[in-house]
Order: C-alpha cells, then structure tokens, then sequence
C-alpha cells in the first residue's frame, strides 16, 4: 500500500494537470491551436490569393468592407487574406527554427554541462559572446555573413528566402537553450539518482539520454515556446527594416504586413497598421502564456509529490 | 500549581489544498509553566510545529486557525497583526531549524540583534549595541564585541544559532519556543547548544517548548514531555513517569524502535505516518497499534488522568505493564 | 590481509577550491581526505562515523570510484581498483553498490520503480528478463509486487529508502556502500530499516560501510567502528572496545555529546564540551588535527602528528595522551 492510494499518476500525467489549471495558457492553446489549422487550410480560408487584387482599380487603400473584410493595400491586395498566408509564413518559421535551435541548444547543453571543463568553459564563451551584442545588429551581421557564404547557398536558400530566415534564427537562438539546459544539467548531475547510475557503470551516454534530457524536459519545452516567439518577433523586426523574406510573387509573412504598418499610421489607413500588430501581440502573447504555463506544469520540485 | 505562561485550548488548524482540507491539528490542548522547558515529540504528520506556528501567528492566510492561545493573560487567535507584532519578540519568540536564513545576510550581527531590542524597548543606538554586545556573551560568542560587527557569513552553523538564540531572547520573552533547534547541527555542536538553551533559561527564566523527534534531546533537557501523534496529543508527563512507564502504545512504540547499547533487535512500529489528507478514525494510532480495539476506531480520544501521567489511550489500563526505559 | 573483502590504504583526497577574492583567485586544497586506511572483511559491518567535514562521505564514494582518489590505494577482492580501466572497473561495479541518504533525490522521478530497481540489471547487460528479478527483490525489501509500476513520489520516505536497497541488491554486490541511510527518516521508521539491513546480511552475506553521525545507530549495526576527524581516522577497532573503553579525546567527546534516550544517565553523566566549531578542512591545524579542541593539547601536539597506534583494548588510536 502506497501512502496515496489515488489512481497511478504519472510525473507526466500530473505535470498536464497542472498545466491545464492556468486558464490563460488553456485559452492560449486554444487560440493558437484554431490559428495553426486556419492558416494550415488558406487556400480555402482565404478569399483571394495572395497577390489577388480584390476588385478592378480603384482598389487601393480600400478600408474594411464587404469584399475586404480588413481592407486592402497599396495595390488592393485583400488584407485578410494576405494576413492569413502572413501568418502561415511566420508560424512556420518560429516553429521550424526553434525546433533548430533547441535541438542544437538541448545537445550543446547537456553536453557542455556533463563534461565540464574545457569543453563546458569554451561552449559557455561562445555564448556569452553571442548573447553579449546587441539583437539587431548581430542579426544584421550574421545574415549579411550568412548571404555572402556561397557554399552555405545549397542549405539556406537565397538570402531573402524564408528557408534563410529559419536557418538564420535557428542557428542563432541555440545559444540562450544551450545555457538553460546546461544550468538543468549541472544541477541534475549532482543529483543522487545520477550518481546511483554511475555506481552501476552507466556510460556517459546512458545518462545523458536517459537520466538528464528527460528530467530537462520542462525546461526545454519552455526554451522552445520561447524561442518561437524570438523567432517570429525576430522576423517581424527584420522584415520592419526591409530584410524580410520577399519571393517577390507577393509572399508575405506576418513580419511584411507590421514593416508595412509604418507608413500606415501616417497616412491614416488604420486598418494596416492595427489588425497586422494585433495579430502579432496575440501570438506572442498567447506563446508567452502557453510558456509560462510549461513552466509552472513542469517545475521539478513538484516532483517530490504532495 | 505553577501558573502557566501559555494555554491553548482546542486548537484546531486547517489547510486547503488542491488535494482538498487537511486539518494538521485536530483538537490540541497544552499548558506552558512559567521558567519550565516542555518538550513536544512527534514525527511527520504529528502537528507539532504547525501547532506553535499558528500560536505565533507565523501560518499563511489561507490556514484556517480555530481554537483559544492564551499568553500572560492575552488571546492571540484572532488577534490583530498590530497585537501579534507587539507580542512577538517581547512576550514569544520562536527558533528554527536553520540559523542561516533566519539572518539577513547583509545586515551585521550585532544590527540585528539591536533591532531586535529597540523595536520593543525604548533604548537608544548605543545602549542597543551595548545590550547587543551582552547577549552574544550571554550565548557564549567569543569576543563578543569584535563579533557583533560581522555578517552571518562569518559565523559557523553552531554560532549562527547562538545569535538567533540571542535575537530571540533579546527582550526577555516569556516562551521560547524552539522547533528542532539542533536536528541541522553536528552532535557535538547540538550539545553545546542545548548547554545555551539550559543557560538561559536559568539566568532568565524562560519558558521552553523544546519541538524535536529526538528522544535523547528530551531525556537530556525537558521537564515535562508532550507527545504528538497525527495532529493531537497522545500523551503528557514529567520526563522520568514518561520513560519508565510509559502508558500509550505509541510512546511505547517510539522508546522500543530506539537503538540502545544492549543492541537488542529494534522493534519497529509497524505501519506507516498517517495520511492527514484522510486520518484514521477514532485514535489515528489505531492502525497501527499492536493493542487496538474497535472502541479505538470511535470517538477521538481525549487526554485523561492516569497515574502521574496524562493519555489518550482508551485501553490504557487493558494494556501490559510497559518495560522501562528510564 | 588478504583474505579482507576490501582493503584501503593511505587514501587521500584533496579538492581543489577555485575562491575569487575580488581580484586575486586563489586555488586553495581541501584536505577531505588524508592518509586513511582500513579494511573490511566479509560479512562484516565498518562504521564510519564523524561529523561535518570529517571526509567520511568522501571516503565513501572513492571507495566506490565515484570520485576519483587523490592518491592511495582501493582493493577489492585483491585487486587494485586504481589500475583498473574503465570495462574492468565497470565489471567489478556489480559488486559494490551504495545506498544514499536522501530518499527524494536517489530515485529518478521520471522512470518508475521497477525501471529504477532494474536499472542495474539494464546497464550491466543481464541477461533474461528483469520483471521476475524486480519482483523478488520488491520483495525481500518488504514491499510488493504491484510497486514496480508506480512513480517515486507516491512513496514515502522510508519507502523509498528501502526500494534504492533494492536497487542496491540488484547485482548481489559483496559490499554495499550506506552514505547515511537512515538520517532522513522518521525515527519510528529508522528501526525498521535497520532490521532490514540486519537481515539482508544474514541471509546474503554482504559487508557494509556504514557512514553515519548517529553514533546509536552505528553502535547497533556496526562490527567495527571507524572514528574520524577532519579527514583522518582518530580511533579504529571493534565496536564494542571503542565506544565502551574509547581511548581518543574526539571519540570520548563525541560519545559524551550523544544524547541518549535515558533520564537517569543522561543527567547523571559527565559531559564533556567541546569548544568552538570544526576547523575548516582547507587549513587543518598541524600535527594533531584536534589539538585546537583538545582539552589535553600540549606542544608535541602541534609539532608532531601521532600516528595510530594499538591500546590496550584492542583498538588503534592516533593521540599522544591516549584516555585510558
């Protein structure tokens, strides 16, 4: 007889319920979860294409009405629907490359942490250097370094192609994991059921993959929301300089549609400038929640039970 | 009949948790005589401390506390957080397990200790400090005055606790109460301050609740002897009734799992600490208890006279003569 | 003597401290370890008792090889741990296992019971199925079978104490390492954890190293006792010589201090105190490490480190004023 004669939990079926106690993160789920299979099915939540005016000239600048549920643009693009390939763009880019960047940070981390030494000092250099400029000029450089390596064209793409941008944040944001899985690392390697695995041989190997990466789930899992938000705020404000991703069919990306907000305000078409920026505050809000939530779910002091 | 410092009365303490209420104290009764050291014993589950918590006022809001904590005449459940400041410090004072974070890190010693004292006493800077310099010596800190001006980080584990034995005592208390005082510390370092709390005591004559799970720090220091089980008492006496015949079986349980220099094989109490989400009815003990009954399953069961000492085991004149472990 | 189970010769640790003191680091040693020797034969008990920085949890995991030794020796079973490279050190590792004294850190909270008590089994290459082995060692730590699928935390402490002796028990070591293993239990529970590990010796026949500060428990348990201070063995010899006829200042101290559970004795007993704290193991006090506590210390003290030697009593004793 166990002391809880409650059904079997597990750590991972106590962590969810945990999570779904904070109802901003549910709702955030929600949100961004309903966004994900709108902009996932476009070409039928749409109404026109993407570079589709919506009606012969004039069309410009058209404010919200009938056929332009949000208006149109300088050239009489349907905004609404120019917003939901945008976003399409820009969730696929926060995903794709915080899903690069998590892997590489997650390995780095575990790594530099376990070994120490050297390698653990010479890892947290890098970092610390990388982390030391500032955002946006080191986004600059390192894209301008990036475009101008002819031999890195087969695995990035043309400068200004969306597949550059998420090897771009990818291969930039594996830096603030890489700390955080490592601070898990250090911390869970002193831990007596670490040293229980070495006292029976466990290979180095062993206890990284089973003992250290499942118990950093949490922390990982909250570096991955996070840097989707890096990731897409990071291409918002690229694209707000003019350095965004341009197919020049027309393709945009959330980033595109808030840089076009600028002369918006100016010239009094609200409607450019406020549904883009709101959309993008939703996001990063909601990802903002659904992280913090992760956090709270998968804290590991929890883990001592009630 | 000494007068008692502190009376509580039906002490009844609740907490909510996500897994639902759980009622840490269930109905305590305790007596403190003025100048005596009590000792309270119990283990995980046992109430203990949540006990002197809520008599200090130290439980978070959301603890639903009921009951009466009377102190030299004054009612401290309900009482406003005003009244509960004044008293604390001047007429309360409680110790805890860790000396280290119950200092400020950056503020100096000897400044705690003043603040300590002005806070309940019209005295000035430099009488403070002088009053300050005293207590250390009185906790016996070598150089007491060169010590009063460094930082916590410069004192070990046993002398941290002696400057929170000296902050605590700084305005001559009525009760001190102690919660494990020494369980953190070396052996050797554990006496030295069970020596301090003996020493005040004395000089002062402060009342002591000594909490602990440590039979021998009890059979070295206390008076009287309170024993807690799952959130209410089970037993009360002086110190040499309860060791050589004691009446309830859990106290009984508790002196017989005690290694002793006999080396006689260790008789557990079988079982495990009770689930105060969902205690065990009647006397929570009852599961666990080698003489249990069905009339130990009904009511809960109250402290009553018997003998010299005070039991809450029903069957207490059913059960065999205990041996003795005075 | 070569028919000891395991032998330790003039083991040594040092740690090495990186302090920075604003500008200036300085690199400065902690003695854990210094000189230590003792040998253990089988199916017998060693305690090793000691305080705060008396190195005991040191000696303990280098033992084990958790940490790597300083210098010194480590033979187990006669053959020189040191030597050993890293498949042949892995190998003897199903002979020599630990048991840890925090309840709540030595299980993984992800991985379920049975997946930690088989844990051994799995890294080490047993073959067969495991299930059955989980089974019977759930068992004969006194819980039951249908433990295996549940999680570490809806476990109580002492529980969970006896699944990491499970888990201990997996490879049937010759010599189980017990860093504090009751410290953290309630004492109700302690007893019958004791009782399990009294019993798991009679039936298996395993050694133990005991390390503990409770000097009650060690009295119980233990076959032989060490006693250390600062890094080094102050007395050695059977348990019965050493906490009866102590012969060393530190051990008379230390029994002195231990509050017993007894009236009568314990106000009745003369107590001797000692002054002041544990110096710190980064600056030992020269020759006799103890002589800043001593109530005996006399010049010789400082200048001149005694070395163990045999008392009347059977045991060793490093002190150039030996209690009689």
């Amino acid at each position: 007889m166990s002391k809880q004669d409650s059904g079997v939990l597990s750590p991972r079926q106590m962590a969810f319920r945990r999570f779904v106690s904070h109802r901003a993160a549910v709702v955030s789920c929600l949100i961004i979860g309903f966004l994900t299979i709108f902009v996932i099915f476009a070409p039928f939540t749409a109404r026109y294409g993407v570079n589709q005016s919506v009606q012969g000239p004039p069309n410009s600048f058209l404010s919200p009405r009938a056929n332009a549920w949000l208006g149109t643009d300088d050239i009489g693009r349907d905004l609404y629907s120019r917003l939901i390939y945008g976003v399409r763009v820009s969730l696929l880019i926060g995903l794709a490359s915080a899903i690069i960047s998590v892997t590489l940070g997650a390995l780095v981390g575990s790594v530099a942490g376990f070994r120490g030494g050297k390698f653990d000092d010479i890892m947290m250099r890098v970092t610390d250097l990388f982390l030391a400029f500032p955002f946006l000029v080191t986004l600059l450089v390192v894209r301008n370094v990036l475009g101008a390596l002819p031999w890195l064209r087969p695995i990035t793409g043309d400068m200004s192609s969306v597949r550059f941008i998420i090897v771009l944040f990818g291969l930039f944001g594996w830096m603030g994991v890489a700390r955080i899985v490592r601070g898990q690392v250090l911390s869970l390697k002193e831990r007596e059921f670490v040293e229980a695995a070495r006292a029976v041989g466990a290979s180095r190997r062993y206890i990284i993959a089973r003992h250290l990466l499942p118990n950093s789930v949490g922390p990982i899992m909250v570096a991955l929301t996070f840097s989707v938000v890096g990731a897409i705020i990071g291409e918002s404000t690229l694209a707000f300089f003019g350095y965004g991703p341009q197919a020049g069919d027309g393709a945009t990306s959330l980033g595109i549609l808030v840089g076009a907000a600028k002369g918006a305000v100016q010239t009094g078409f609200w409607w450019l400038a406020v549904f883009p920026c709101l959309m993008l505050i939703v996001i990063a809000l909601s990802i903002n929640f659904i992280g913090d939530a992760l956090r709270d779910a998968t804290d590991p002091r929890l883990d001592r039970g009630v | 009949m000494t007068d008692n410092v502190l009376e509580i009365r039906d002490l009844h303490v609740t907490f909510d948790t996500p897994s639902g209420p759980l009622e840490a104290v269930r109905g305590v009764d305790l007596d403190v005589a003025s100048g005596e050291l009590l000792g309270v014993v119990g283990e995980s589950g046992s109430g203990k401390s949540v006990t002197f918590l809520a008599t200090m006022g130290l439980l978070p809001a959301r603890a639903r506390v009921t009951g009466s904590v009377m102190l030299a005449g004054e009612q401290l459940i309900g009482a406003s957080s005003k009244q509960l400041r004044s008293v604390r410090g001047r007429l309360l004072s409680m110790i805890f397990q860790d000396p280290l974070s119950a200092l400020n890190p950056v503020h100096r010693i000897g400044d705690q200790i003043s603040e300590m004292l002005r806070s309940h006493q019209n005295l000035s800077a430099r009488d403070a400090q002088k009053r300050a310099v005293e207590l250390l010596d009185i906790v016996g800190i070598p150089q007491p005055s060169d010590r009063a001006r460094q930082y916590p980080h410069e004192f070990s584990g046993g002398m941290r606790q002696r400057v929170v034995i000296a902050i605590a005592i700084a305005n001559n208390p009525k009760v001190l109460i102690a919660d494990e005082p020494t369980t953190a510390l070396d052996v050797t370092v554990q006496a030295q301050i069970l020596e301090v709390i003996e020493r005040v005591q004395e000089r002062f004559g402060t009342a002591v609740v000594l909490i602990t799970h440590d039979l021998g720090v009890i059979a070295r220091v206390a008076d009287r002897v309170n024993v807690m089980y799952a959130g209410r008492n089970v037993e009360q006496g002086t110190i040499d009734s309860l060791f050589d015949h004691p009446s309830h079986p859990y106290t009984r349980g508790l002196l017989a799992s005690l290694p002793r220099p006999s080396k006689q094989r260790l008789k557990p109490i079988t079982g495990f600490p009770p689930n105060m989400l969902n205690p065990p009815s009647g006397c929570a003990f009852h599961t666990r208890c080698e003489f249990a009954a069905d009339i130990c399953k009904g009511d809960l069961p109250n402290l009553v006279s018997f003998g010299d000492l005070e039991t809450a085991c029903v069957r207490a004149r059913d059960l065999p003569k205990s041996e003795s472990f005075a | 003597m070569s028919e000891d189970l395991l032998t330790v010769t003039n083991l040594v640790k040092n740690f090495e401290l990186r302090v920075n003191n604003g500008a200036r680091r300085k690199k400065r040693i902690v003695q854990a370890v210094t000189n230590v020797s003792f040998s253990v034969g089988k199916g017998q008990t060693l305690g090793l008792v000691g305080e705060s920085g008396s190195g005991k949890t040191t000696v303990g995991r280098c033992i084990l090889r958790l940490i790597e030794p300083t210098s010194g020796s480590v033979e187990f079973e006669g053959q020189d741990l040191g030597a050993l490279k890293f498949e042949e050190l892995r190998a003897l590792r199903r002979k020599m296992q630990i048991v840890f004294q925090d309840p709540f850190a030595s299980l993984d909270p992800k991985m379920t019971v049975g997946a930690s008590i088989s844990e051994p089994l799995t890294v080490q290459n047993v073959p067969g199925d495991h299930a059955d082995k989980v089974i019977e060692l759930l068992e004969l730590v006194g819980l039951s079978a249908d433990h295996a699928q549940r999680f570490p935390h809806e476990f109580s402490g002492g529980q969970r104490q006896r699944i990491g002796v499970a888990r201990a028990l997996a490879l049937n070591p010759a010599l189980i390492v017990l860093d504090e293993p009751v410290s953290a239990l309630d004492v109700s529970i302690q007893a019958g954890v004791i009782n399990l590990f009294e019993d798991l010796q009679s039936r298996l026949g395993m050694s133990y190293i005991f390390i503990a500060h409770d000097l009650s428990v060690v009295r119980h348990i233990a076959d032989r006792v060490a006693v250390m201070y600062l890094g080094k063995i102050v007395e050695i010899g059977e348990q019965q010589a050493v906490y009866e006829h102590p012969t060393h200042p530190y051990t008379k101290a230390l029994l002195s201090a231990v509050p017993l559970p007894d009236p009568k004795t314990e106000r009745s007993r003369h107590r001797i105190m000692l002054e002041g704290d544990v110096p710190s193991p980064v600056n030992p006090p020269s020759g006799c490490r103890f002589r800043t506590r001593c109530w005996k210390a006399q010049d010789v003290c400082a200048q001149e480190e005694p070395m163990l030697t045999i008392r009347p009593s059977g045991q060793m004793s490093a002190c150039h004023f030996p209690e009689s």
